[in-house]
């Protein structure tokens, strides 16, 4: 399948793709690692007459630390998320999550800032980005904005990205030290997108659970951040009723489709077994 | 639209084209350069037919336009064997190790295997079954691929192998 015709366009920074970006008008569209763009084009559900690579801008790469934040550039590709020593370390979650997505060609170019950008209710990222209670920084041309993850998406490929406006970077708070975290998503198959996940991140007092973060992945339009479920266990040592009363409350927030996963009742009951494996598994991972 | 004009190194030798900014990197390969060890598959990213390194990354150069590839190293199946014609180990073990049957996926298996060896020249049988989750064979239930990939790290390891008859 060969994609429509399309201008291509190569800026070497942010200030000149955001530029392109609003010149083009919304007919202009960013490329990041392609793999969710290319395919939509072959297909025509996408059929952007500009593309603005974003390969060459060296200032949307790398990761860094930034007062208490870890602070990802967008172009950031999932097998550097792998293979970061700092951020297996201090932020664990994101090497487990990104072990899950798709298969290695498609870690190699597929891009952090692309998987959170795209506003695909089936990519994985955004779940733990609302867990983690990230900011992402946006550009547009009038300069540079800040959202919370959490007030980001509004339904399925529907965020507050305006046109001409692109993700530059993902900025997450560092979990203190002694933190569990978990995801667990439920697929067929190697490179499936989740028929249900559970993004969980919480810290422990005295046996207790001090705090707690809890996202969902493909269980609605838009990724969701369980804050019922999450309110539950706090305080609670993760008894077995605790436990099945947090996956509960997560599953009454849950409204999935019924597809080829399966249909939306057993999806809805999948949401709230990742959410209970996913705190028992924190849970043995907090100090 | 105006075409693109892309410089690269495909295999070793300098490559220069014009192309559409449309072509995708796997039309490139198999219709201007006339590389058809690169296979079309599933034309949707998942099958890994079509995989060939570049700047040192297994990629599905089906999901990637030719213009991305512009300045980069590209390494197909063709550019396995050495210039007299020896096979690569990866080679070698896929013959030796009976690893393929209709010989579909090969190309981006071999490929595929030369990168995860690369980066892992030791792999369990676990870390080579992850490393080519994205290549898929629907012959050989996978079990030879396996052993054949293990044949070419022992080899390329400097370990005697046992070469099944001719």
């Amino acid at each position: 399948m060969i994609p429509g015709a399309f201008a291509y366009h190569r800026p070497k920074s942010v200030k000149e793709a955001v530029a392109m970006l609003a010149d083009l008008g919304e007919d202009a569209r960013p490329l990041a690692g392609g793999h969710s763009l290319i395919p939509m084009m072959k297909l025509r559900l996408a059929a952007p007459t500009h593309l603005v690579d974003l390969g060459a801008i060296g200032e949307l790469r790398g990761i860094r630390a930034e007062g208490g934040d870890i602070v990802i550039g967008a172009m950031t590709t999932q097998h550097e998320l792998i293979a970061d020593v700092t951020l297996a370390a201090k932020l664990p979650i994101l090497r487990e999550t990104a072990l899950v997505i798709a298969d290695p060609q498609v870690r190699y170019v597929g891009t952090l800032g692309g998987n959170v950008a795209n506003g695909d209710p089936g990519n994985d990222m955004p779940a733990v980005m609302l867990c983690l209670g990230a900011t992402y920084h946006i550009a547009g041309k009038a300069g540079e904005r800040k959202i919370a993850a959490r007030d980001f998406y509004e339904g399925a490929y529907l965020t507050a990205l305006e046109p001409g406006e692109m993700v530059t970077a993902i900025r997450i708070p560092a979990p203190p030290q002694g933190h569990g975290a978990a995801y667990e998503k439920l697929k067929r198959k190697v490179g499936d997108y989740a028929t249900a996940a559970a993004a969980v991140i919480l810290t422990q007092s005295q046996g207790r659970v001090a705090t707690c973060s809890i996202g969902l992945t493909n269980v609605a339009e838009t990724p969701l951040w369980a804050e019922e479920a999450a309110k539950i266990v706090v305080g609670s040592a993760l008894d077995a009723a605790t436990v099945k009363k947090a996956a509960a409350a997560a599953e009454s927030i849950a409204s999935p489709a019924s597809d080829n996963r399966g249909p939306a009742q057993y999806r809805k009951k999948m949401a709230g077994v990742m959410v209970a494996r996913a705190l028992t598994r924190a849970k043995s991972r907090a100090a | 639209m105006a075409k693109a004009q892309i410089t690269l190194k495909v295999n070793g030798k300098p490559v220069e084209a014009l192309v559409e900014p449309r072509t995708l990197l796997i039309h490139f390969l198999r219709e201007q350069l006339n590389l058809t060890g690169p296979h079309i598959g599933c034309d949707t990213s998942h099958c890994g037919a079509c995989t060939v390194d570049l700047n040192g990354k297994s990629v599905k150069s089906c999901t990637m336009f030719a213009v991305q590839a512009d300045g980069a190293d590209v390494l197909t199946i063709e550019g396995m064997a050495a210039p007299d014609g020896t096979l690569h180990a990866l080679q070698e073990g896929f013959r030796e190790m009976h690893g393929l049957q209709c010989g579909f996926c090969t190309p981006g298996m071999i490929v595929r295997g030369y990168r995860l060896l690369k980066e892992n020249a030791n792999p369990s049988e676990d870390e080579i079954r992850m490393g080519i989750s994205g290549n898929l064979c629907r012959c050989t239930g996978y079990q030879n691929i396996v052993k054949a990939i293990q044949f070419a790290a022992a080899k390329l390891a400097g370990a005697p192998v046992k070469e099944a008859a001719e």
